[in-house]
């Protein structure tokens, strides 16, 4: 029998942990059966559920290839979230999805990469992070730009430092505001591009941030010459059902959860900048 | 075709009861037509009809008895098939976990009597809408599979009524299974009947009607070619899709907005508006929980607000949204309008906003993208 895809499946907790002041990060493995594979592409995300709450859409943001548990790197916001960041090892949690649509992994395969992600965005890209690294001669030049309000809000600082030491990817790092620690660039993220050397004709981009973030990016990108078939977004809107029936998701003729979280930036052009669409 | 009169309608519901039905046909309620369960034939509202204008709606007597004298009131179909409210399921808390129950109350198996074309033609949007590329909504699909359809051809238009320029009557073509004329002579009264599947193929022949006289098929022809000529309103929807696409800044938005109450009356009573949100409840000891589903509407402020902020808070935005969506992004996710011209929204409008009008003036000042 088909399960009712609004129905959610008990996952525990098997650890929780502050990553900054304001966002924690939670692994969950299957209460039923701890040995349970989990499967998803990275940019998918879940719909978690905290007992008599309600749920929230989170972006999954662990290794698609290591299939016994799930971390979800979650900003503590709103209702549900402030419930989530509460919850300690061994609480039981519901648990939907994944859903959506994924980072172009396939399609980038011989290009240069360029990450662009601000704040809490840098989560639904470490899957896409993890992958290329993983197999990494299967890509050219990698770049990963990050922006962050504050040195105390960079988000997996020790493995953004490992991934230096280890890896063939140059990382740039920028705070909104910095404080008399910071040595790194202080800035919007997109001067970050001003650090890279990359080759337009053969990159292509994954960008997720705040849609003023992204829209910046994104203008950046196209005027280095990167085709805006080349640059995919994430997009955040509110979600109910993640099934395509709830509708509050529209964005023009696309429904978020279905259609997108991740759209190819040639299919918004038209829409990505209308105010209150 | 068949003939039937009053007698054998009312043998008609007795037959569809005694199959296990639940009829439900149009019937009287706070001065309006409304869709509930009848018994009888008696329950259906004789001699009634309705005066429809922009925000205005009335029941007057038409001095016959006519039980079809009226077109389309406040509600649709869309309640039985996706109801207001409904619980998706319970759940208890069990130490540090919880166990989800189903409900196990039976599908409902409805008869439908006296479905407009208009209407029927917005179940079959709400059928793709609710049988997506991914997934299904199985109480939608329940109940869908389980109907008998009699639909009710129109003999009369309201001043609102605009489902020729839609193409979606005043003629039901097909998807019921018994179709339905009622002409009132001035020494008859009867029903043409039409069958369009097995099932009203074989309750059709469990009464003993004769053959339709080409008389009386002219004669109910007749009645539908004059509701389709007495329609008053219309709406141009060529190119519609682009005309919207283009005109998001087009300064009758901002002027729609002044006089729309962001109420939602429109999203409630159109019969293909499907927006519904989730609402979890707890009971007092916080040890169990339920999950109802909701008619939700994009006028709702709530509707696109997410924690960081919210998509849509001017009114114009919202009714743009609205608009948009039921007459151009719907094309692209159901390859369909989401309009099918039963001028609800036009009546309910509390301001009496008129999406034709609306259209129009958008369509005849569009700004041009420079």
């Amino acid at each position: 029998m088909k399960l009712d895809p609004m129905t959610p499946e008990a996952v525990k907790v098997k650890k929780i942990f502050w990553e900054t002041e304001d966002v924690f990060t939670i692994e969950l493995v299957y209460d039923s059966d701890e040995k349970r594979e989990f499967r998803f592409k990275p940019g998918q995300f879940n719909m978690l559920y905290a007992f008599g709450v309600g749920e929230s859409a989170i972006s999954i943001s662990s290794d698609s290839s290591k299939k016994n548990s799930l971390l979800h790197t979650i900003h503590k916001v709103g209702y549900v979230t402030n419930v989530l960041s509460k919850l300690k090892k061994g609480d039981i949690i519901g648990l939907r999805g994944p859903f959506g649509s994924s980072w172009p992994l396939e399609e980038a395969k011989g290009k240069d990469i360029c990450i662009i992600v601000g704040g809490i965005g840098l989560a639904p890209l470490r899957p896409s992070i993890y992958h290329i690294l993983k197999h990494r001669k299967q890509y050219g030049k990698f770049v990963l730009l990050y922006g962050a309000r504050t040195p105390r809000d960079i988000l997996y600082p020790v493995e953004l430092e490992s991934w230096r030491k280890k890896y063939d990817i140059q990382i740039e790092v920028t705070v909104d505001r910095a404080d008399s620690t910071w040595r790194g660039h202080v800035g919007v993220v997109t001067t970050l591009l001003n650090y890279v050397d990359l080759n337009p004709e053969k990159t292509l981009a994954m960008v997720c941030g705040p849609e003023i973030m992204m829209k910046y990016a994104v203008d950046e990108l196209v005027k280095n010459g990167i085709a805006e078939k080349e640059i995919y977004v994430s997009l955040e809107r509110n979600m109910k059902c993640a099934l395509g029936f709830c509708g509050h998701c529209q964005y023009g003729p696309s429904f978020v959860c279905k259609d997108g979280p991740v759209f190819s930036f040639s299919n918004v052009t038209d829409i990505f900048e209308i105010k209150e669409l | 075709m068949k003939t039937i009169d009053k007698s054998n309608l009312d043998k008609l519901i007795g037959i569809l009861k005694k199959d296990g039905y639940t009829v439900i046909g149009p019937v009287i309620k706070d001065g309006a037509i409304v869709y509930d369960e009848i018994d009888s034939i008696n329950d259906i509202p004789v001699g009634w009809g309705d005066e429809q204008e922009a925000g205005s709606y009335r029941l007057v007597k038409r001095g016959d008895d006519s039980l079809f004298g009226y077109v389309v009131g406040p509600q649709s179909w869309k309640k039985f098939l996706f109801p207001q409210r409904m619980k998706l399921w319970e759940a208890d808390r069990e130490g540090k976990g919880f166990t989800i129950k189903h409900s196990d109350e039976p599908v409902p198996k409805y008869a439908f009597l006296g479905v407009r074309s208009c209407e029927l033609k917005a179940i079959f949007i709400q059928d793709k809408v609710f049988n997506n590329d991914l997934f299904t909504d199985s109480y939608y699909n329940n109940v869908r599979n389980n109907i008998f359809i009699i639909s009710v051809n129109c003999t009369q238009s309201a001043s609102t009524c605009f489902c020729v320029s839609m193409k979606s009557g005043p003629k039901a073509k097909e998807g019921y299974d018994i179709s339905l004329t009622e002409v009132i002579s001035k020494d008859k009264h009867y029903f043409v009947l039409d069958d369009s599947s097995e099932k009203g193929k074989e309750l059709i022949a469990e009464l003993d009607t004769p053959a339709a006289t080409e008389a009386e098929i002219k004669a109910s022809e007749a009645g539908i070619a004059s509701a389709e000529l007495s329609m008053k309103r219309s709406m141009n929807t060529a190119g519609i899709k682009e005309l919207l696409y283009h005109n998001h800044d087009h300064p009758n938005w901002a002027e729609i907005a002044s006089r729309c109450l962001s109420c939602a009356n429109c999203t409630l009573v159109c019969p293909t508006c499907f927006c519904h949100t989730m609402e979890d409840t707890t009971d007092l000891t916080g040890d169990h929980t339920e999950r109802w589903r909701r008619w939700d509407s994009c006028f709702s402020l709530d509707y696109s607000k997410v924690a960081g902020g919210n998509f849509r808070t001017s009114p114009k935005a919202r009714y743009r949204q609205w608009m948009t969506h039921k007459l151009a992004s719907w094309i692209d996710q159901f390859g369909t309008s989401g309009c099918v011209g039963c001028g609800r929204c036009i009546s309910w409008c509390p301001v009496g906003i008129d999406i034709t009008r609306e259209v129009e003036k958008i369509r005849n000042s569009p700004k041009t993208k420079s």
